[in-house]
């Protein structure tokens, strides 16, 4: 049998980095979902693509989609690595202001005042 | 990792709370990467999600190597808008197929914003099926392109079948004025419905 012609980026298979999981521990990541790491937890014990992931979010905040986006890896990959971590208690996410207190209405005319503001 | 952690644009500012999306849609070649390059303050970021492991399987034992690489690529950008407010702009082509990377950009999306090309505009149906389909509000900026014929808007819209309060603006995805313009018309719509449905 000959190997698979295969044109992947990397050498590891997606899900070998996540364990084979293709779902996050929880749910309530969103792409746009700020992270930030815990500071001075240390990183012994965590797989490289985590200690990859602790290093890139130690610098400050960013969402779900820019810490795959800096690291190559996929949106599912990174939910699951990123889930992992909070479960850990080395990633936490920034409180977002629920949408529910924050009126669409009101959320809508800050967008836009942003966006004109730029003009 | 050719990215630069570490230079002051790449991380969100720390009085941020709140993130929100817009995404940028519209066919192949449409002027997405371009639109979300030109507002973007971060250099535009790219992921690409590969299809199931289970279809992957299947396509390997079909013996059809090309098809393991199916990928659905994103390209997106961040604006900041306020000390604690930053706008990402999702851009993605437009699929028959919804994909998990679909429903990740869709979940908690303010709106859509359809690119069109006037040479094109048959392919833009497909995207705008898709959004209407999960109750995805959208206006349509027709990208300009200089070799594009020039449709009085009237046309646009009727090939288009735009719904008559669904904004149609024109829009150059190389011009970060025309671009936010865009972006600002279909804000102001967003709007217009929030302010409908409550009262």
């Amino acid at each position: 049998m000959s190997p698979p012609h295969r044109r992947e980026r990397g050498l590891v298979r997606p899900y070998v980095v996540t364990d084979g999981r293709a779902h996050p521990t929880r749910n309530t990541l969103d792409l746009v979902t700020l992270v930030v790491a815990v500071g001075n937890l240390p990183l012994s014990g965590l797989s490289p693509e985590k200690r990859r992931v602790m290093e890139l979010c130690r610098g400050g905040a960013l969402s779900v989609a820019e810490v795959a986006g800096h690291l190559t890896l996929a949106i599912s990959v990174t939910k699951v690595l990123l889930s992992d971590l909070i479960d850990s208690g080395h990633i936490t996410t920034r409180p977002p202001i629920p949408r529910a207190q924050l009126p669409d209405d009101q959320l809508l005319q800050e967008v836009l005042d942003g966006l004109r503001a730029r003009l | 990792m050719d990215s630069a952690p570490g230079s002051d644009q790449v991380y969100v500012p720390d009085t941020v709370r709140t993130a929100v999306k817009i995404l940028v849609v519209g066919h192949f070649a449409v002027g997405k990467t371009t639109f979300v390059g030109t507002l973007s303050e971060i250099r535009p970021l790219r992921t690409e999600e590969t299809m199931t492991q289970a279809s992957e399987l299947i396509d390997d034992l079909a013996g059809s190597p090309d098809k393991t690489t199916t990928t659905v690529a994103m390209d997106f950008g961040r604006l900041t808008l306020s000390e604690r407010l930053v706008l990402y702009l999702f851009g993605a082509p437009g699929q028959k197929r919804f994909t998990k990377l679909w429903e990740d950009m869709l979940n908690g999306a303010l709106g859509a914003l359809v690119l069109a090309d006037t040479r094109r505009l048959d392919q833009s149906f497909d995207i705008m099926g898709l959004l209407e389909e999960h109750g995805m509000p959208y206006a349509v900026a027709v990208n300009q392109f200089d070799d594009a014929p020039v449709f009085p808007e009237a046309e646009i819209r009727e090939a288009l079948d735009l719904l008559p309060e669904t904004p149609l603006v024109l829009c150059d995805a190389r011009s970060t004025a025309s671009s936010t313009e865009a972006l600002i018309s279909l804000v102001a719509y967003l709007q217009t419905r929030t302010s409908q449905e409550s009262r």
